[in-house]
């Protein structure tokens, strides 16, 4: 029912902004076609703007990821999981969730393949997919298009919130289908 | 802090592979980066030159200081540094629906807009302002309401509700909302204090 309502404002969320918005304005004297193309002309060069940005840090974290470190830290981690209430499976998920959102997606659709969707596994697998976003990527991302370098403590609180998600995630699916 | 993780990730991502004796993925994985990088970046330039020009015409008509001026009572605990009515509270309210309600296509561009302005609050162009912290803090943790794709593939796997995981999900997700909110004030006032 929920999921329902929330679907069909998503739905509707776009084409209403799309039909408002330009008559609201004209509505407002705005001058809506010289006003787009003057708002247009800078996504090309943010586009261009990010390339330098998403390719240094894609190449960093493929190589990460292809190279089999991953495995190394999943196996120094294990017992870990296990002292949470967490199965061993989902670990490689739940690190790569930070580094690559299609990464994780992929690990994701394996479990819930191999494990069946209303398994244990597929589930934690699901919530988790859905509890946070790729932080890696959109600090990269985001602080590329105004080309700023020095992060602060973006990071950290990007990185101590993905380990709340997970830590959530597998509270909660423990407690609801556990 | 970023240039050491970089760091890291290439060299113990290329001793490893060498110990594993599997170095020439090395060179692959770093060239099918570069061109995803490139994929990605030239990808949202349609949705950037066409929310860039939605939001261009929202920002004249006064839409988004309207919904920035709505939005206030909140943004103005989560973003002290901030004008009440500047127009990067309403591109933050923008792009924090568009993620909630699962317009993935939309929020990117919606994201790149807030930045652009809360960069010209900014009086340090080379280090993030706490505000933009903040910002990503909400962003990076807090994301739909309805996960559309996981949803498709647990349907595809035939799942008998494919469905359920949505209650666990926004539970998940609030909790690392609510966690990224606190270490953000947290780290605010330990960086503040150490003059960093």
């Amino acid at each position: 029912m929920l999921t329902t309502i929330i679907n069909e404002i998503s739905k509707w969320m776009i084409p209403i902004i799309i039909f408002f918005v330009p008559l609201i304005a004209y509505l407002r004297r705005v001058r809506v076609y010289e006003s787009f193309v003057k708002g247009a002309k800078k996504g090309f060069s943010t586009g261009i703007k990010i390339i330098p940005y998403l390719v240094a840090m894609l190449v960093a974290i493929n190589i990460f990821r292809a190279s089999g470190a991953m495995e190394l830290i999943i196996s120094l981690l294990n017992p870990v999981m296990n002292l949470i209430g967490a199965p061993a499976e989902v670990l490689p998920m739940a690190l790569m969730r930070p580094l690559s959102g299609s990464g994780s997606l992929g690990l994701a659709t394996e479990l819930i393949n191999t494990h069946g969707p209303d398994s244990l596994i597929g589930r934690l697998a699901s919530t988790m997919q859905g509890s946070t976003d790729t932080t890696f990527f959109i600090l990269t991302l985001y602080f590329g298009s105004v080309g700023i370098y020095r992060y602060r403590y973006a990071l950290y609180t990007g990185l101590i919130a993905d380990a709340a998600g997970i830590l959530a995630s597998i509270f909660i699916v423990n407690l609801v289908f556990g | 802090m970023v240039n050491l993780i970089w760091l890291g990730l290439i060299a113990i991502g290329t001793i490893v592979a060498a110990v594993n004796g599997r170095i020439e993925v090395v060179t692959e994985a770093a060239l099918e980066g570069a061109e995803l990088g490139v994929k990605v970046a030239l990808g949202l330039i349609s949705v950037m030159t066409f929310w860039l020009g939605m939001m261009q015409l929202a920002e004249e008509a006064g839409i988004i200081k309207m919904i920035a001026r709505i939005v206030a009572p909140i943004t103005r605990f989560l973003f002290p540094s901030v004008p009440k009515d500047h127009p990067a509270m309403g591109a933050i309210v923008m792009n924090l629906s568009a993620n909630i309600f699962g317009l993935g296509n939309a929020a990117t561009p919606l994201g790149l807009v807030a930045m652009q302005e809360l960069h010209k609050l900014n009086p340090d162009p080379k280090h993030a302002s706490d505000a933009m912290c903040t910002f990503l803090a909400l962003n990076t943790s807090c994301i739909t309401l309805v996960p559309a794709t996981i949803i498709a593939i647990r349907m595809n796997a035939g799942s008998a509700n494919p469905t359920e995981i949505v209650g666990t999900t926004i539970f998940a997700t609030l909790c690392a909302t609510v966690v990224a909110i606190t270490v953000d004030r947290i780290l605010r006032k330990i960086y503040r204090f150490r003059g960093k």
